[in-house]
């Protein structure tokens, strides 16, 4: 069932019988394989695959019951978890939430230069939100919401990009804009990895596909992955959850 | 006339300038603070924080009676134990932020006021509770200003963290470990602002200088820097002229300073331009895009 990466090329995540969960039930059970630099990964599943979880551990936020998983610093990955738990009653503009991603260049005393600005206004300007940039968060559109996390994102210039649903409840046309930014990502060799529900829009942009269902159901070509068996499969391991459930013989 | 009404009773009575150094020393620090708790939804914590320093405060005094270090360091250390200890149990159970700040403060307020009526009488318990601002010594003028200037730098310094600790948690949590030491920093200067305020104020009426005017500023400002600015002038406006009324009204001056930031509040409240109760009533107008 597992494919394997091509070997021979530079590796960005790697899991070793990782298994992720909560109060010792797993989410993602006993995990391996590889993610090579500049792969652009979709990962696909029914509710409760555990594939908010995985992305959740790639950026360091939340520890594995077991198994190991290497990858970058936090730095170096940048994260849009599924439900952004932004403060949109904050009294902030836009420019000053993208210039937010800054944060791991700057920090919390660094000056901002006026290059670094520049590049601020040309990122709010490339998610297409041009004449935003003192409007206060509040007034903004939930799609020009994910425009601006957008911008966030391009700003911290980090080497893994983690997308948890970007597409979930956005038009069309704000969703072709994000997918020619993620595919900017990919051209410039970042790894970006995107946890989507919408398998037509997976088919049409992600050229590789992790299919989980609490573990691994297929992993490769999109189209070798998405297959009909594979996702009846995936369907038919959803969302185990057994209170009395014995321990793990594998983890032993 | 006018200069008898508004500035003689500061260039005549030492007691008078004293009370208005100390509350513009609180109203410059306490307000900023008070921003950004209501920013963060935190602002009963404020209210919380003061009781939990009861104890301490309670301990300072039955050791040292009614002096100001002994009962400033022990009223600082019960606020800061309440504080990490709240957060830690937020953190390592299943109890939120607030719950677990709930239980303790109980616990520390009822600790305090056993400790307090072992030893003294009502008279002390109110002077911890509601405090003098006329009278204030050199001791404690010092204390306050140089709470003011710890806690302005300290937001200085805290300033950027903050901002995006409150706006997106997540995102700082994701970038890095900041946030933990970022909101730990942010309360500490919370509870040494309350404890040099119940000096001048007393415990509960710190609280006011506190929130009242943040909340007031919130009515009105539609971003933080003007927020911060109309908190900190609402602060010193309610310290001078609070001072000034209750001069001449023999009214206790602490309180009726916390009474005319009440006022600032409810006038904020109808007119406030970006968020009060006038602005639905005026006929909508709107633009073309």
């Amino acid at each position: 069932m597992t494919q394997e990466m091509n070997s021979g090329h530079a590796v960005a995540i790697a899991f070793h019988d990782l298994t992720l969960g909560y109060e010792g039930h797993p989410a993602v059970h006993h995990l391996d394989g590889e993610i090579e630099k500049g792969a652009l990964l979709a990962i696909c599943g029914p509710n409760g695959a555990g594939k908010s979880t995985l992305l959740k551990s790639i950026s360091g936020a939340l520890s594995p019951l077991s198994g190991s998983l290497s990858a970058p610093r936090r730095r170096d990955i940048a994260y849009l978890p599924q439900a952004a738990d932004i403060d949109t009653s904050f009294p902030i503009t836009v420019l000053d939430v993208v210039a937010m991603g800054l944060w791991t260049q700057c920090g919390p005393f660094r000056a901002i230069s006026g290059r670094r600005l520049e590049e601020v206004r040309g990122a709010v300007s490339a998610v297409g939100l041009n004449g935003f940039e003192d409007r206060v968060i509040s007034t903004l559109s939930g799609g020009q919401l994910q425009r601006m996390l957008f911008a966030r994102l391009l700003i911290q210039d980090a080497s893994v990009v983690l997308l948890d649903e970007p597409f979930a409840a956005i038009d069309a046309n704000t969703s072709a804009d994000l997918l020619a930014l993620i595919a900017r990502w990919h051209d410039e060799q970042r790894t970006v990895l995107v946890v989507s529900h919408d398998l037509d829009l997976v088919r049409d942009h992600f050229p590789q596909t992790l299919l989980l269902a609490r573990e691994q159901v297929a992993r490769g070509k999109t189209s070798d992955v998405l297959t009909t068996p594979n996702l009846a499969r995936a369907r038919s391991r959803a969302e185990a959850f057994d209170r009395g459930a014995a321990v793990c013989a594998r983890a032993a | 006339m006018l200069y008898d009404i508004l500035i003689a009773p500061f260039a005549d009575f030492a007691f008078m300038r004293r009370a208005l150094v100390g509350s513009i020393a609180l109203a410059l620090a306490g307000s900023p603070l008070g921003v950004f708790l209501i920013l963060r939804r935190m602002s009963l914590t404020g209210d919380a924080m003061s009781h939990a320093i009861l104890p301490g405060a309670a301990i300072g005094y039955l050791v040292a009676g009614l002096s100001l270090w002994p009962m400033t360091i022990a009223g600082l250390a019960a606020g800061l134990i309440v504080a990490v200890g709240s957060g830690v149990v937020a953190r390592a159970t299943i109890l939120r932020e607030d719950a677990s700040l709930a239980a303790f403060y109980l616990i520390s307020l009822a600790l305090g006021v056993t400790l307090i009526s072992l030893r003294g009488s009502n008279i002390d318990l109110l002077h911890v509770l509601f405090g003098s601002v006329l009278a204030l010594d050199d001791a404690t003028l010092i204390l306050l200003a140089g709470i003011a200037s710890l806690t302005l730098a300290g937001l200085a310094l805290l300033y950027r963290a903050l901002v995006i600790e409150t706006v997106d948690p997540g995102f700082l949590a994701s970038t890095g470990r900041a946030g933990g030491p970022t909101q730990m920093a942010f309360l500490g200067l919370v509870v040494l602002n309350l404890v040099g305020g119940f000096q001048a104020l007393g415990t509960l009426l710190a609280v006011g200088m506190m929130m009242l005017p943040a909340a007031s500023a919130r009515l009105i400002a539609r971003d933080i820097t003007s927020m911060l600015a109309i908190a900190a002038a609402f602060g010193i406006a309610s310290s001078y002229i609070g001072l000034v009324v209750s001069f001449y009204a023999s009214l206790p001056s602490g309180p009726f300073i916390i009474l005319v930031a009440g006022g600032f509040y409810v006038g904020a409240l109808v007119f406030g331009r970006a968020g009060g109760l006038l602005r639905n009533l005026k006929p909508k107008r709107h633009l073309e895009a």
